[in-house]
């Protein structure tokens, strides 16, 4: 099995939330450079996806990842995991775009590598939630898709996805070559494993710029996209919570229920 | 030229009935086709739904697209997308809207990228920029630690909507309204993927989005076993069920069905009871909308805090159950 998994750099989606404040100005967020660059949760859940498709069936797992000014460590994670291959589309001109330029370019460079089976994606960013490009790329690829997968089995050149829903989930059947989008709900990833920590070390990735892969600047990242960010804003908390007390624990505990008795709020 | 009027938004049937999220979608589209002075129209595409168009035109519909055909009984993203392409075709929407839902959130990217188009997904508020009668839209970023509004030079302006952050349309079966149907023409064969089965994993009791009151559990409940005490208390109060935060779902200790969060549930009761759960940004973006949060955690400087109305702060091992006795006694007055 010949596996693409994409995968973005953000800052830890767990950061503290004192630790994230928004430049009104700038239209940006401005994050504590105590925070540390993370594989975006949901993509590291993806290379999972792929590793344990790769148990049973072996074969290559290659991670793309789009970004400027990488950290290696970071982007090489999902090699520590298990994964084999990394190429890196790293340049100024392929960032801040919309899902549309980012999609069109992570598809571009798909086409370049050209085998595959199936590509993974996470189902979103943490960063933007904008939740587009995984299925933008299945889109300009002209690919099968499912989304929201929390279960993958590949039998006879088929892929049998858990796709969750509202109350449950559905089994999909999609021919491949596919894309899926990963949810969280596939669970905890795998640790790195120490072998792969020192191959990985020496690894150094394939990387890829704009007209290595065909591609004007103008159709990616900023100058491609689209959509435009008109305000970036923290709405105002104004609520102010009373903390209910008692001489014990308890006493607190038979105070909460008389005060939500006293407001008909329970 | 293309000439792109009128607001349209895509009908969900859930579990045989409209979906809120539709009467949700209709609320917001009339306002924004009256800002427009403009029409909304609505397309319903599924298998022996026509029934429905009557009741979307009580709910405010002008005009209902129908697309019917036995072989869009379930969901498939190739042939909803084209179904949807030919209906676009037709209306030719300036504004399309879907509701953020597992069909929604499969079915819109893909869709815009089709109609070579953009969207912006999660939207909790939508308005008209009065200048150029471009769409804002406006979506939780960073988990929820802040909001971003977007807007595009591309038709159909594309968004969907977050559940429970619009107040769903009123009926009103006097309202006329047309009704167009189209046929797709699909190819069985040119669909790729298949249904092979559809696995029920429903919690117990009150469905979340319904619930009028909710008591939520976070990682510090610790196990399957601690949720029990949180079915407890549940169970004493009327229109009351359990919801969890992510963690709580991912450790296994409960069923994802009723995660809360920017992944899981959206959920607005007039309770909303935090234990043990530190108020991270994810999950509270699915549960802000609550008109009471009262928190029980033992971290004084836990997020919930600043979240919260009321709170205690103390190990909930110790707090919740005297609390619980103590409603069990004051209901029983």
């Amino acid at each position: 099995m010949n596996i693409i998994v994409c995968v973005k750099e953000i800052k830890d989606p767990e950061m503290p939330p004192d630790q994230f404040k928004i430049d009104p100005i700038r239209n940006r967020a401005e994050i504590s450079e105590s925070v540390p660059p993370v594989v975006n949760p949901f993509d590291e859940q993806a290379v999972e996806a792929a590793l344990r498709i790769k148990d049973v069936l072996g074969g290559k797992i290659t991670i793309l990842s789009l970004g400027y000014n990488l950290h290696r460590e970071v982007v090489k994670k999902p090699l520590t995991m298990g994964a084999d291959d990394i190429i890196l589309l790293e340049d100024d001109a392929f960032v801040n775009g919309d899902s549309w330029s980012t999609a069109k370019a992570l598809a571009t460079a798909i086409k370049k590598i050209g085998e595959y089976d199936l590509i993974l994606c996470g189902r979103q960013a943490a960063d933007w939630d904008m939740g587009q490009v995984g299925l933008g790329i299945a889109e300009i690829l002209g690919l099968p898709s499912v989304s929201t997968a929390r279960k993958i089995e590949v039998i006879n050149g088929k892929a049998r996805v858990e796709r969750v829903v509202a109350n449950g989930y559905e089994i999909i059947e999609v021919v491949l070559p596919a894309l899926i989008t990963i949810s969280n709900e596939i669970g905890q990833p795998r640790y790195a494993i120490l072998q792969k920590i020192i191959e990985t070390s020496r690894k150094q990735p394939t990387i890829w710029k704009p007209n290595d892969i065909g591609l004007d600047p103008s159709e990616i990242g900023n100058k491609g996209g689209r959509l435009k960010l008109v305000k970036l804003f923290q709405p105002i908390r104004e609520s102010q919570c009373e903390i209910i007390e008692g001489e014990s624990l308890e006493e607190a505990a038979i105070n909460l229920s008389l005060r939500l008795r006293e407001e008909k709020i329970l | 030229m293309v000439n792109y009027r009128n607001v349209m938004i895509y009908v969900e049937v859930i579990e045989g009935r409209l979906g809120i999220i539709t009467k949700e979608l209709l609320g917001v589209g009339r306002k924004l086709a009256s800002d427009l002075g403009e029409e909304l129209c609505a397309v319903l595409i599924g298998s022996n739904v026509s029934h429905f168009t009557k009741e979307i035109i009580a709910f405010g519909a002008n005009k209902v697209y129908v697309v019917d055909d036995p072989l869009l009984e379930d969901y498939h993203t190739e042939s909803y997308i084209l179904s949807m392409t030919k209906v676009v075709e037709q209306g030719k929407p300036r504004i399309l809207l879907l509701g953020q839902t597992p069909v929604g959130l499969d079915l819109s990217p893909r869709l815009a990228f089709r109609l070579n188009t953009d969207i912006v997904l999660d939207c909790v508020e939508l308005a008209i920029d009065p200048e150029k009668k471009l769409l804002l839209r406006t979506k939780p970023v960073y988990g929820g630690k802040a909001m971003a509004t977007f807007v595009s030079e591309s038709f159909p302006q594309m968004a969907t909507l977050r559940p429970k952050s619009m107040p769903p349309s009123e009926k009103d079966d006097s309202r006329q309204g047309e009704v167009k149907t189209i046929h797709t023409g699909l190819d069985p064969l040119a669909i790729r993927t298949r249904l092979l089965e559809r696995v029920e994993e429903k919690a117990e009791g009150i469905k979340l989005e319904d619930a009028e009151i909710i008591i939520a559990g976070g990682r510090g409940i610790g196990g399957a076993e601690g949720f029990k005490q949180l079915e407890e208390l549940a169970n004493l109060l009327e229109g009351a069920t359990v919801g969890a935060t992510r963690a709580a779902c991912d450790a296994g200790w409960v069923p994802t069905t009723i995660q809360i969060g920017l992944t899981g549930k959206i959920v607005a009761p007039k309770v909303y009871i935090a234990a043990a759960l530190s108020g991270a940004s994810q999950h509270m973006t699915g549960c802000s909308g609550s008109q009471n949060i009262v928190a029980i955690n033992k971290d004084p400087r836990a997020n919930i805090f600043k979240e919260a109305k009321l709170g205690v702060v103390g190990d909930w091992k110790i707090v919740l159950p005297t609390f619980i006795k103590k409603i069990h006694e004051l209901s029983k007055d």
